[in-house]
């Protein structure tokens, strides 16, 4: 498998990463190399192994359904590059 | 008493314990060897208030003989630890300005303790790299340096961490390894690196990179100091689900120096095409050494190993790229400028763009890909299988009686900074390539100084423990520290 331009864009865009079309041969070529080397895993018979998930065989844990944390709206807001009024402020979403 | 920055956690508990010293004499050694070590880069954020007040109130506990093993050590703590009110963006630009409001688990159980904050230390960001040159502060530089005048690496991700340790800047200082991150640099500085059980140290606070490799540990000067730190890093937390219900026992009391009738595995799949003689060789002198002590050395096979390193470059990349999501330039951290009529895909794009560097940013797309539609299978779903294989085979070899496996921590000792291709990140994934099954199956593993190579670098051997048994992995690692006397320390040339 390879990673054309067209596709490094995409990909770029789904991750939410700006990259300009000047830089996107280099970058599918970086990533080419990388899918290549992930390519030997192709090598091992893997018929009826579970996908592994966690290394412990254990249920996540349970809790009581009630707040243990709360009320911090200002501790909250307090890292944001741009909070109003209570809220996080972005650019207009909806023209 | 001078050059008390010199002693170790043991050492200096002892003696504070005896009233031979003060906490804050002690603190402010180790200040002052910070301030004259910006050559080596390895502490990026000081808190010398902090720590002067964290002293004193050592020095009234130990007082009132109320002493746990680390009231009044002076420690440094990696950058990904959140520490409510410093600085702890994980050596990232895009966490610029970023003040936790809250502790993570690790730094409150040290502080609960009574160990004193010295500060941050530098890293590879996100703890994505193995030299920790991927960093928004620069690179830190290893105290080891030869008369070629070379500036080396002290390894990655946890860099600073080992550099400050091995440069005696801190007594110890915690790390995190996801896949070699404490034990490579350990190896790299002449330094002690532990890395636990997945699930004995919580990750609450710590900023994530792969959440089902990533694992906090110590790094130390010397085995007994992992012990103590361990145990004091270590706990059972309600805020990370993945948590161990198990209570932490006292590891320093595993420390009985007798290995005897215990069974010590040689990979055979690790001796890879191209290790050195000298590598070779120190594995068979540790080996030995282990014998020697009363252990029985036994061949083993690890028929998946040489598929880990392919399988955590697909695991690790995907988690990261679901964990780095978070940074979108909203909530916390830095957001880049907008121009007139920009909207919120901009906004995410270019924040990202300019924030993250671009080992990150390779990692976060990869990531991206083996998720995306149409390559989740191929990709993820194989990587996962392998990764169950992985785990498979040590499980095995620990069914079949062995107590612990040994093999090197690194192919090579450090090497010089900007040595690495950029133009291929596979060669640097290299690196990880005798850490990173362990991290896939979960495994506790020390990296320990056995020796130097020709030209005078340190080198370290890894012992590979039973999960949950640190303490047994200790306990091996403290009779090959003995055996090895290894005393060799940086001459000061910063």
């Amino acid at each position: 498998m390879s990673i054309t331009e067209d596709e490094a864009r995409k990909v770029a865009h789904l991750a939410r990463i700006a990259v300009a079309d000047a830089d996107l041969p280099a970058l599918a070529q970086e990533l080419n190399g990388i899918l290549h080397f992930m390519e030997q895993l192709n090598e091992v018979d893997v018929d009826g192994i579970e996908p592994m998930t966690g290394v412990e065989p254990m249920r996540l844990k349970r809790r009581e359904d009630v707040v243990t944390d709360g009320e911090q709206q200002d501790l909250v807001l307090k890292n944001a590059p741009d909070a109003r009024e209570g809220f996080f402020a972005v650019p207009k979403v909806v023209e | 008493m001078s050059d008390l920055n010199k002693l170790t956690i043991a050492g200096a508990r002892d003696a504070l314990a005896k009233g031979e010293i003060t906490a804050v004499e002690l603190t402010e050694t180790c200040l002052g060897a910070i301030d004259a070590s910006g050559a080596l880069n390895a502490f990026v954020h000081n808190t010398p208030e902090m720590a002067r007040d964290m002293a004193k109130a050592a020095d009234a506990r130990i007082k009132a003989g109320d002493a746990a093993p680390m009231t009044g050590i002076p420690v440094g703590v990696k950058d990904l630890f959140c520490v409510k009110g410093v600085p702890s963006q994980s050596a990232s630009r895009i966490l610029e300005g970023f003040l936790p409001q809250y502790e993570s688990t690790v730094t409150q159980n040290l502080w609960d303790q009574g160990a004193v904050m010295l500060g941050k230390l530098n890293q590879d960001e996100f703890g994505m790299g193995s030299s920790t040159e991927n960093s928004v502060y620069g690179a830190t530089v290893n105290p080891w340096k030869l008369g070629d005048g070379v500036e080396r690496t002290a390894g990655g991700s946890s860099g600073g961490s080992a550099a400050a340790v091995a440069a005696d800047l801190c007594l110890g200082a915690t790390a995190t390894d996801t896949g070699g991150s404490i034990r490579q640099p350990a190896a790299f500085t002449g330094t002690v690196g532990l890395r636990p059980t997945y699930g004995r140290v919580s990750r609450w606070g710590v900023i994530a990179y792969a959440s089902s490799l990533d694992q906090a540990g110590p790094i130390t000067k010397t085995v007994r100091d992992a012990a103590i730190m361990l145990g004091a890093m270590a706990s059972v937390d309600a805020k990370d689900s993945t948590s161990a219900e198990r209570p932490v026992p006292d590891y320093e009391a595993a420390l009985t120096g007798d290995i005897r009738g215990k069974k010590i595995g040689i990979p055979k799949e690790y001796r890879i095409d191209g290790l050195s003689d000298e590598i070779d060789g120190l594995w068979s002198k540790a080996a030995d050494m282990l014998r020697d002590a009363g252990a029985e050395i036994v061949d083993i096979s690890l028929p998946h190993a040489k598929y880990a390193l392919p399988a955590y470059y697909v695991i690790a990349p995907a988690e990261a790229s679901s964990n780095l999501a978070r940074y979108d330039g909203v909530r916390y951290g830095r957001r880049a400028k907008l121009g007139a009529g920009d909207g919120v895909v901009e906004m995410y794009e270019r924040t990202r763009a300019e924030g993250f560097g671009p080992e990150v940013q390779r990692r976060v797309m990869v990531g991206t890909y083996v998720l995306s539609a149409g390559f989740y299978d191929a990709y993820y779903n194989r990587a996962r299988r392998v990764r169950a294989l992985i785990k498979r085979d040590f499980d095995q070899a620990y069914a079949s009686g062995v107590d612990a496996i040994l093999a090197p921590t690194t192919p090579s000792s450090a090497f010089g900074l900007g040595t690495a291709d950029k133009s291929n990140p596979v060669e640097m994934y290299l690196n990880d390539v005798f850490t990173v099954t362990l991290n896939l199956a979960g495994l506790p593993g020390i990296s320990v100084p056995v020796g130097l190579d020709k030209q005078g670098l340190p080198l370290g051997m890894q012992l590979i423990g039973r999960p949950w048994d640190e303490g047994g992995l200790l306990n091996l690692a403290q009779s090959l520290e003995t055996a090895a006397e290894f005393t060799a320390k940086p001459t000061r040339w910063w």
